[in-house]
């Protein structure tokens, strides 16, 4: 039985509710990047005109402003990472930042220290900035709660990954010069990927037209149809017809644990479905974009050849991410803490 | 109740022009080394502008590039955030003479700020500061190499240069609280 | 036990049809009678309800006290004073404490300790099995002979199909319901909220509507094997109802109860609709809140007599428990203080009459567990409430009786107070009055 569900009445609420916690909205500077949910296409606009010249600045030989100078950043990872920890890191210290590094292994947190306890040291500590990523959803926004640093979401659960959409959007259009109007697929894992709902909010605030493909399991549940999804997005099962005219394809990472889980056949079936080969690639538009958020499971989500392949544009979606995080770090540091704090 | 008050006029501000032109050819012995570069904003038109004098009188282009030094600045947190613009200097400034352009000079701060910016692009051989109007109440060691017009002001007046690239007027006029006040008044008829 | 005289209310009795500005006296602990504007006798106290309304106490079928075993979440003197200040006089204590209520003697061993702390009447729920592990079943005999009113493995469905059949024929020996948690934990999946666009968006892992319904329809098809007397907690969904409504037609003997933040709060609360706050751990609750399609469903259900009452599922939790990553946070909430207030809002909003308000917290639960309580009736015990279903005041979970603070409601304005309630003929809470 496929029942349609009532459309969420809770539009708008949430996002009221995001504004608050983050502080952005009209007039208003935002203090923390915890989901791009609430942001206007004007100040994505920003981060990515910001992003563009803080490419200029690593494009020099000395590669560091003393924008940020005096001030800490924290990256609290309580979960494993490299490129978005040390991208961040990278960002933090082109602009002259300090930064501490803190992960759930050889911390506190291996002795059952609660988030909200290192958050309270991180505050005592006087951070200015904290990078978070954690395993459950909505995590950012505890910590936002209850600091009066700066919050950026490094990913949470299969929530949002914001910087990493943004620098997604601007390496696209950076190559395509636009992002309006264009087919976007996002491919594979849906239902578990923080990365793909980013981008969601960021292709659709930006105009282009975003299409889900993958097995049913790892999508959406279908119960409550395209309509109850919370973007404007279609939903294509076969991957042929997604891809087709598709101006930028996106393969997802396929955690292999989700044959074991019941999600999945077999990883070998997935791969033979849904697989980015060149045979498939071919069916985008000529010249269409490939990326990954990375890491990559070359042979699984995406063929070797492809990810290597002139089309792809996956290893600058790394370089990028250093100048999108020190445009994000920059636009966060019009606010000192004691700002924050009366704000 | 006083408008805004006029310090240079059109012609003034192309005479001063022409004139620290002629100073920096002349200071320099030719052009040869030498790069242009404006501070954003209005240094930017004024620095083309000399560039284009020069060019008139020397027949030789000088190389001209453009600074935005807001990631350099002291006063992040005191200010609202602007856009960042984009620096661009066609040409490695080291070995070079950077003449430095910025429309008014006040407390200095900028200009520390922008030969921080420069050093971190290069080694030029010097650096020299045009400014079209020093107002004082210098906060940092920092004198202009070529002056406009030098403006005596309160430290509560504010200097506005108006050049026809950005604001469709070539003057510089002298906003005192005074003046601001009659502005509003004039707003409310 | 002194006589008390309420004068000038509006009292409203459902189960005798009462609705009318008359005087209340209760004498020797029981319910002397109606009089109107006769003389007050000596050593009577005479309270001036004028403008109130007198209803008889709330019967809640579904409260987690905590004690024994997790006293630094609730305690039977904390629970009961909650309930008091709730308008609640009797409370059916769940068997989810450290010891399970199994035995006899665990039924026994509870009413002594409520006998010591409790300000309401404490009734037990023993467990359907041996501490709610879905092995073997309860001694359900003996806890019924000790004072149990109803069996449940609350918290979690009673484990497999064989074991619910077993547990509902042995009603037939007890005559007491078993109180099933209907979600299929399969399904369920270990989701943290509704399944729909609201978890899709803030990457929350969702209990699908049938994760109930399939556990309603199980439950249902054993019922009619048994014959046994089945009773649903808390229902969640439309769909739920729906199943419901068709066994009640085949003359199932089955009975179910809704909690006022199913009947009034949807998922949104999740997201801050009630609180501002994303991601709002205290708004995480099992069953988890639904869409405003099935809160619609719900309220028609009980208005129409589907479902029988309300019931709280009273959950308190630590700070700690709920101050935490969702995903980590402990469901429910701590719902004795803000039941009536809450569910004044139907009634303001047009949607529920008061009488019949006051009968699904009353009567009605009363009967459906065949509870001697919840009406006026001259001789019935002096349970009462006075209550001003127009007064507003702001939820502080800090002044709440209850150790649990933990409430998607905080901050919010509520019209509809409870101004004194009296048990046994005893006032245990009074408010302004």
């Amino acid at each position: 039985m496929i029942e349609q569900r009532p459309a969420p009445y809770t539009d708008v609420a949430p996002s009221a509710a995001v504004s608050a916690a983050a502080g952005g909205g009209p007039g208003r500077r935002r203090r923390h990047v915890l989901d791009l949910d609430d942001y206007a296409p004007a100040e994505i606009e920003e981060v990515l005109s910001t992003a563009e010249a803080m490419r200029g600045i690593l494009a020099r030989p000395i590669k560091k402003v003393p924008t940020l100078r005096g001030r800490t950043v924290v990256t609290l990872f309580y979960e494993a990472s490299t490129r978005t920890r040390v991208s961040f890191e990278m960002a933090a210290k082109a602009l002259g930042a300090d930064t501490v590094n803190i992960s759930a292994s050889g911390s506190s947190v291996e002795k059952g220290e609660s988030l909200l306890d290192t958050v309270r040291t991180l505050r005592a500590l006087g951070a200015d900035t904290v990078v978070m990523r954690h395993k459950s959803a909505g995590a950012p926004y505890l910590v936002a709660s209850e600091i009066n640093a700066s919050v950026i979401n490094a990913g949470d659960g299969w929530h949002a990954h914001p910087s990493q959409a943004l620098l997604d959007l601007f390496t696209v259009r950076s190559h395509l010069g636009r992002l309006d109007g264009l087919k976007v697929v996002l491919l594979g894992d849906v239902l578990h990927s923080r990365v793909a709902r980013s981008n969601l909010w960021g292709f659709t605030h930006m105009g282009a037209q975003v299409v889900l493909c993958g097995p049913p399991t790892l999508l959406p549940p279908a119960s409550f149809g395209c309509d109850g999804l919370p973007w404007p997005a279609t939903v294509e099962y076969r991957v042929d017809r997604a891809l087709e005219g598709a101006d930028v394809v996106m393969a997802l990472r396929l955690q292999t644990e989700r044959q074991a889980a019941g999600l999945l056949p077999s990883v070998r079936e997935y791969v033979h479905q849904y697989g980015l080969t060149e045979e498939r690639l071919a069916m985008a538009k000529p010249g269409a974009l490939v990326m990954h958020p990375g890491p990559m499971n070359e042979g699984i989500e995406i063929d070797t050849a492809v990810a290597r392949g002139v089309q792809s544009v996956i290893e600058e979606q790394v370089t990028n991410g250093v100048a999108v995080r020190m445009a994000l770090l920059y636009l966060l540091s019009g606010l000192s803490a004691d700002q924050a704090r009366g704000a | 109740m006083q408008p805004a008050q006029k310090l240079l006029g059109a012609d003034d501000v192309r005479r001063a022009i022409t004139r620290i032109a002629h100073e920096i050819v002349e200071r320099n012995r030719g052009v040869e080394d030498l790069v242009l570069v404006g501070l954003r904003t209005r240094g930017v038109p004024l620095a083309h502008r000399l560039q284009r004098t020069i060019l008139e009188c020397e027949g030789l282009p000088v190389p001209f590039g453009e600074l935005d030094v807001t990631l350099y600045r002291d006063d992040l947190q005191s200010t609202a955030l602007r856009a960042l613009q984009s620096t661009q200097i066609p040409v490695d400034i080291s070995g070079r003479r950077v003449i430095l352009v910025d429309d008014v000079l006040y407390t200095g701060r900028t200009v520390r700020a922008a030969l921080d910016a420069l050093i971190d692009l290069g080694r030029p051989r010097g650096i020299q500061l045009v400014c079209l109007v020093d107002r004082g109440h210098r906060e940092l060691p920092i004198r202009p190499d070529y002056v406009g017009k030098n403006l005596p002001t309160a430290p509560e007046d504010t200097v506005k240069v108006r050049l026809l690239e950005t604001d469709g007027v070539d003057e510089v006029v002298l906003l005192s609280p005074a003046g601001a006040g009659a502005r509003a008044e004039a707003g409310r008829d | 036990m002194a006589r008390i005289r309420l004068t000038g209310g509006r009292v409203i009795d459902p189960a005798s049809g009462l609705d009318d500005v008359t005087d209340l006296v209760l004498d020797e602990g029981v319910v002397k009678g109606l009089s109107r504007g006769s003389g007050s006798a000596d050593g009577e106290t005479v309270l001036d309800v004028s403008g109130y309304v007198v209803a008889p106490g709330f019967v809640d079928l579904h409260t987690h006290l905590r004690e024994p075993g997790f006293e630094d979440m609730e305690s039977l003197r904390s629970g009961t004073r909650a309930a008091a200040a709730g308008g609640f006089t009797t409370v059916c204590a769940m068997p989810d404490t450290s010891p399970t209520t199994d035995t006899g003697s665990d039924v026994e061993a509870l009413l002594r300790m409520a006998r010591r702390d409790a300000v309401v009447r404490v009734l037990p729920v023993g467990t359907v099995t041996k501490h709610r592990e879905g092995r073997e079943l309860s001694e359900m005999a003996d806890m019924a002979e000790a004072g149990a009113v109803a069996f449940t493995d609350s918290g979690r469905m009673v484990k497999t199909g064989a074991l619910m059949r077993r547990a509902l024929e042995y009603t037939l020996l007890t005559g007491l319901p078993i109180a099933d948690h209907v979600e299929d934990p399969d399904i369920a999946g270990g989701g943290v909220m509704n399944e729909g666009p609201t978890a899709t968006r803030l990457g929350l892992r969702g209990v699908p509507h049938e994760a109930e319904e399939v556990a309603v329809a199980r439950d249902l098809a054993l019922a009619r094997l048994t014959g046994g007397r089945l009773h649903l907690a808390h229902l969640s969904t439309a769909g739920s109802i729906g199943l419901l409504g068709r066994a009640r037609e085949q003359g199932l003997a089955v009975s179910a109860e809704v909690t006022p933040h199913h009947l009034t709060l949807t998922d949104a609360a999740v997201a801050g609709s009630e609180s501002g706050r994303l991601y709002d751990a205290n708004a995480r609750v099992s069953p988890p809140l639904r869409t405003l399609e099935d809160a619609e469903a719900l309220l028609q259900g009980l208005r129409e007599g589907v479902i029988d009452c309300i019931a709280t599922d009273h959950a308190p939790h630590r700070i700690i428990d709920k101050n935490c990553e969702f995903d980590d946070a402990a469901p429910g909430i701590s719902g004795l203080e803000t039941a009536f207030g809450l569910l004044m809002r139907l009634v303001h909003a047009g949607r529920l009459d008061l009488a019949t308000l006051i009968a699904a917290l009353t009567v009605r639960p009363s009967r459906v567990w065949g509870l001697p309580y919840g009406t006026l009736a001259r001789g019935a015990p002096g349970d009462l409430v006075v209550l001003d279903p127009a007064q507003a005041w702001t939820v502080d979970p800090g002044r709440f009786l209850s150790k649990g603070k933990n409430t998607p409601l905080a901050g919010q304005t509520l019209r509809g107070a409870v101004l004194l309630t009296v048990v046994n003929g005893t006032v245990v809470y009074r408010n302004g009055l």
